[in-house]
């Protein structure tokens, strides 16, 4: 590779990231004003398709807001938007460009647009891929893969989400003190759903993969709620995973699991970034699930240090998270933990309580029950947990991974 | 919902069936997710199929019939096999299309079966 190769990568990078950034506060702010999302994309989209293919040669502008205002206004004045549009979006295009003349600070009113895509009224299904469309400019096709989704079906569900929004009045505000609990859960949610999305995409070059935006969407949230002790904690444990994402492969491409993993390539940086993170969110006393996640993941973090995993701390953390998410997830890594601590036995116990219906198709819950199964003894039936897991393995290195783990 | 899952298989991994060294590794995946399909309990249907060159193609035009060595299309992504799975809705469906070694290989399509005739 050239000399210059990394460095064009990174000013394109960066000009991506400023439209995207500018895009969001645009969108967020016509949307918040007009209550309509979906005219505010189309007054922006040519400007913001423009921004992404002139910044990375000419650079980023000055007040990218303002490059980007003037560009959508410009496109109306050509007359190339349907009437109808026009005038639903240009009093508010008006209106902003005043904002933008009149302050130094544009407001930022993507808080409020993140609590309209994550709001309980509309469909679950269409929170993670609403918010990563709005706020950070992703098209529709990229969401659809990324959520593995028919296309259609994923444009569908979002013209549904945004015509539910206008024609259901959902206020784009932020919600009051005793409400903010619950909404921001599900902000939360539709965040973190974003970063495990990207973060199974195994193969997916680290540049554009869907965990790196939602890392973005957390230091957004984090920058805009930042008394909110959860908003750090997603944070941190997004980049303690983030952190590894280079040692989850190794030269050949095959995949190594977190245990047997080079701490040498883990990122130092993004590690300390975690820690000072999760430090913060500590600092705030209000414990919570994303920081007991995050902590679990600092542990693992640990080994980089002293070279061993302190299995007796992850089994405490993992039954106060068990305790307070009792997802299915959750639920078979602490029995893997268990199986460490107590031995095979105590973790298989703890996966024969899990309910069928729900860990059948579960591809971990096979995994972890196939580790258990051999250091149990119990060959044959370790042999046919590994055969199922990798049969519900979506990823070629994992099955491959498996399949060894089967031989072996 | 009933749906097809189609698998499609470059040659090189339809090579793979016979070869020396890696037939162990082509069915062991096969193998492995044609259980996990049926162990769930949504499998109505399904058959692997045999090489692209067993294939014999028919067609009648003007009235004279075309028989031909082959398959349908001389494409580079050649049918294997298929499942008719009973799933709740698409996007299961896309995900058991996923989980199949033809995914990282050649590409699997997924169709709604037609309902029968009322």
């Amino acid at each position: 590779m050239s000399g210059a190769g990394p460095d064009i990568a990174a000013v394109r990078a960066a000009a991506e990231a400023a439209a995207r950034n500018a895009y969001g506060r645009l969108l967020a702010y016509l949307a918040a004003t007009t209550r309509n999302i979906a005219s505010a994309e189309d007054a922006l989209s040519d400007a913001f398709a423009s921004a992404l293919a002139t910044w990375p040669a000419s650079g980023i502008p000055d007040k990218p807001e303002a490059w980007l205002l003037v560009a959508a206004k410009r496109r109306f004045l050509d007359g190339v938007r349907h009437a109808r549009v026009r005038d639903a979006a240009e009093p508010a295009l008006a209106l902003m460009a005043d904002d933008i003349a009149q302050t130094a600070e544009f407001p930022d009113a993507r808080l409020k647009l993140m609590f309209v895509c994550a709001h309980p009224a509309i469909d679950e299904a269409a929170r993670t891929p609403l918010m990563l469309q709005t706020v950070l400019g992703l098209d529709a096709a990229r969401i659809a893969s990324a959520f593995l989704v028919a296309p259609s079906a994923m444009s569908q569900r979002l013209v549904r989400a945004k015509t539910k929004i206008k024609d259901a009045g959902i206020a784009f505000e932020v919600p009051d003190a005793s409400e903010l609990g619950a909404r921001l859960e599900s902000v939360l949610a539709a965040i973190y759903t974003a970063f495990t999305c990207g973060w199974d995409d195994l193969a997916s070059d680290a540049n554009t993969a869907l965990d790196v935006e939602a890392i973005w969407l957390g230091q957004v949230l984090a920058s805009l709620l930042p008394l909110e002790a959860e908003v750090h904690g997603l944070l941190a444990l997004m980049r303690h995973c983030h952190a590894r994402r280079r040692a989850r492969r190794d030269a050949a491409g095959a995949f190594v699991p977190l245990d047997a993993q080079d701490t040498t390539l883990w990122d130092k940086d993004e590690i300390a970034r975690a820690e000072e993170t999760l430090q913060r969110a500590a600092r705030l006393q209000r414990p919570g699930r994303y920081q007991l996640e995050a902590a679990i993941q600092s542990v693992h973090a640990g080994r980089a240090a002293t070279g061993r995993t302190e299995w007796r701390a992850l089994s405490l953390l993992y039954a106060a998270l068990a305790e307070l998410a009792p997802t299915l997830g959750v639920r078979v890594g602490q029995a893997a933990v268990e199986g460490r601590v107590q031995g095979p036995q105590a973790g298989l116990q703890l996966l024969d309580l899990l309910h069928d219906a729900e860990k059948q198709n579960y591809q971990p819950y096979w995994a972890v029950r196939a580790h258990l199964l051999r250091a149990a003894g119990e060959t044959g039936g370790a042999r046919d947990a590994f055969r199922r897991a990798m049969g519900l393995a979506d990823d070629p290195a994992i099955r491959a991974y498996l399949a060894a783990q089967r031989d072996a | 919902m009933e749906y097809a899952i189609l698998f499609y298989e470059t040659a090189e991994a339809n090579a793979h069936r016979n070869h020396p060294e890696k037939s162990a590794a082509y069915w062991g995946a096969w193998g492995a997710y044609v259980t996990a399909v049926q162990e769930s309990g949504i499998s109505k249907s399904g058959q692997g199929l045999q090489s692209p060159s067993t294939a014999t193609t028919v067609r009648l035009r003007g009235g004279k019939r075309q028989v031909q060595d082959g398959p349908v299309a001389d494409a580079k992504e050649q049918l294997a096999g298929f499942f008719i799975i009973d799933v709740p809705d698409l996007d299961t469906a896309l995900a058991w299309a996923a989980r199949s070694p033809a995914a990282s290989d050649a590409a699997v399509e997924v169709r709604p079966v037609l309902p029968p005739p009322s």
